[in-house]
């Protein structure tokens, strides 16, 4: 693959205290693509998704963007070059509606007097939400009722939604399907796939094997905090990634 | 395309049942309010007179502005036990600036106008519910411990600084320019009193900051996940900061209300002030563990235990059993909320169980309905 990189994290080190959670890892995605980050327990992926999101800065490494060094001292940084993040914990805030949820932290103002003022346009941020659930396909209904009365699925459309909403060039997704029934994972699939189809690298980190092989265009696997393999999803099958995943198999070339 | 229709109705449906049980929910205080007003109109003739209502009024507003600034802090899952002392060294620092303030280290006595009293005097309660946000928000006391702490430093400033005295020459001289202060705060206009304005007034003021600006979602989001709002780039620090200064500035409000009411400002005023707006908000349905929580809420939540004490009264009930029953209606109110929800709650189990497990959109639409109660 001659192609640019979108995001190419080089030598990343971290630790915590006495343990190594990253020690000199590599990582990449290129543009429009959904690439799978698998690893087991400990492997170091939540730690690197936190590192490319901007929550934590590593102790070592370089993170390049488009080709372009980059440090991310905060996730608004990271949220500046248009990649966003869906948490494991999801990251909503559960008294508030799906369209506060989507404008949390970039709400819209009345236009003219009224919004300098600082007067919220409701109005405005409902009709986009529901643009963005339609336009993504997801199960969705109400832009007005809180959050915490809906469901895990609806929920998790809510949080990919609103990552998509905002990225424009990288959607990184930490176990999106963990806590969903098989109906609810499928939905978040097929959204993840619109995700990507709008040209919106997806990064998604995930156990479930069958899942990863039917949603991402490659696969990274991590395992004792160093990249050990790169599998181009049509040409390798579980065996492969869990013989990978758990050290049975070394890809020389990975480093 | 049944598919949509059945579920565009069925969210029509969701709606309506999510309005209905608003009514409901707020009812409760309401249906409560109305128990109250009712058995002591009853018991006593003079309740529901006019003159009593006002003075009632008066009473209650007291609490409600109070309760109103609690309410903030309330949202983002804190408490601002500090109000009461707050309050009363407010009404300590206007009483001192209305007498006339001997200038340090000077043999001046200053006797500023009464508006530069009130600002003075609301700036330092601003000031106090700062020194509270920047201990919560930025030292990480807990709010409990930050504003406990500040309820006695609070406190004893302003014995410190009255020597424990009470002021009570607060008219003025019209030599000195400095009369009017209780014709501004403790007269009436249209013979409704003043305080009662004031609560209004603040109360639509943190309505619409908490319904229609980003501090209010900003708010709601702290309380509900502090975490989610901080990724979201929500500037949380700051905005729990706010809370603390605005309850500070609410309860400095009272505090020269109070003082202009009594015609005296006593460095003891305002004691236990801090529970009873803590009851207030919480009877009004706002959840201690922050994100829940209406002005609406609050306020019906203070008349309900101002119009409790007043008509205990009224109909002469002893100082003793007031307190007994104030407190038993506190708890009452809050186990009812808790059954409610567990009552919605269940309904929902119930109903989400019936659904057929592959419709689209995940089911529980239904759920909505918890979110009212939550709400």
């Amino acid at each position: 693959m001659a192609q640019q990189t979108l995001l190419q994290a080089r030598g990343i080190v971290k630790n915590f205290g006495h343990v190594r959670a990253l020690r000199g890892c590599d990582f990449d995605v290129y543009p429009g693509e959904v690439v799978a980050m698998i690893g087991d327990n400990g492997a170091g992926k939540s730690t690197l998704v936190k590192i490319v999101a901007g929550v934590q800065p590593p102790d070592n490494g370089e993170l390049y963007f488009d080709g372009e060094p980059v440090t991310l001292a905060d996730p608004t940084e990271a949220q500046a070059l248009g990649i966003e993040t869906v948490y494991q914990d999801l990251a909503l805030a559960p008294d508030l509606d799906p369209a506060a949820n989507l404008f949390l932290g970039r709400e819209v103002l009345k236009p003219g007097l009224i919004g300098k003022l600082g007067f919220l346009d409701t109005k405005a941020m409902t009709a986009k939400t529901l643009a963005a659930f339609k336009n993504l396909g997801a199960g969705v209904q109400s832009a007005t009722a809180p959050v915490a009365t809906m469901s895990g699925g609806q929920r998790q459309s809510i949080a990919v939604s609103r990552a998509a909403t905002w990225a424009d060039r990288l959607v990184i997704m930490d176990e999106p399907t963990a806590a969903l029934g098989v109906v609810q994972s499928r939905a978040v699939l097929e959204l993840i796939r619109r995700v990507r189809d709008q040209g919106i690298a997806v990064i998604i980190i995930s156990h479930n094997m069958p899942e990863v092989l039917s949603v991402s265009d490659r696969v990274e696997v991590l395992r004792l905090g160093r990249r050990v393999a790169q599998f181009v999803t049509a040409d390798t099958d579980m065996e492969a990634l869990v013989a990978a995943m758990t050290g049975a198999r070394v890809q020389e070339d990975a480093g | 395309m049944t598919a949509t229709t059945v579920d565009q109705a069925t969210a029509i449906n969701d709606n309506r049942r999510r309005r209905l049980n608003q009514v409901l929910v707020e009812g409760r205080a309401l249906i409560a309010l109305a128990i109250i007003i009712v058995i002591f109109a009853s018991l006593s003739p003079n309740f529901l007179a006019p003159e009593n209502l006002i003075i009632m009024t008066r009473q209650v507003a007291f609490n409600a502005i109070v309760a109103t600034g609690m309410l903030l802090t309330i949202l983002h899952g804190g408490i601002d036990l500090s109000v009461g002392s707050t309050l009363g060294l407010t009404g300590v620092i206007a009483g001192t600036l209305l007498e006339g303030w001997q200038v340090p280290l000077t043999q001046l006595t200053a006797f500023p106008s009464v508006w530069v009293v009130i600002v003075a005097a609301l700036s330092i309660a601003a000031l106090v519910g700062w020194i509270n946000g920047v201990a919560i928000a930025r030292l990480n006391v807990a709010p409990f411990i930050a504003t406990l702490g500040m309820l006695f430093m609070a406190r004893g400033m302003a014995l410190v600084i009255s020597d424990g005295r009470t002021f009570t020459q607060l008219r003025g001289s019209p030599e000195l320019g400095n009369t009017g202060f209780l014709t501004v705060a403790g007269g009436r206009l249209l013979n409704i009193p003043i305080p009662v304005y004031v609560m209004i007034a603040v109360a639509i003021a943190v309505s619409i900051l908490l319904n229609r600006t980003p501090y209010g979602r900003w708010l709601y989001a702290i309380g509900g996940n502090a975490r989610a709002a901080e990724l979201s780039g929500v500037p949380t620090k700051k905005v729990i900061i706010r809370a603390y200064v605005l309850s500070g500035i609410c309860a400095g409000l009272v505090g020269l209300l109070l003082t202009a009411d009594l015609v005296a400002a006593t460095p003891r005023a305002g004691q236990l002030y801090e529970l009873n707006a803590i009851a207030a908000v919480v009877i009004g349905g706002a959840a201690l563990s922050g994100g829940r929580g209406t002005v609406r809420g609050t306020l019906i939540g203070a008349f309900v235990i101002g119009f409790l004490v007043t008509g205990l009264v009224l109909v002469g009930v002893s100082v003793f059993w007031q307190q007994v029953i104030t407190g038993a209606v506190i708890v009452l109110a809050v186990a009812l909320d808790q059954a409610q929800q567990r009552f919605v709650g269940r309904e929902r189990t119930a109903r989400s169980a019936k659904e057929p497990p592959d419709r689209r959109g995940d089911g529980p639409q239904d759920d909505k309905e918890v979110a009212t109660t939550a709400s």
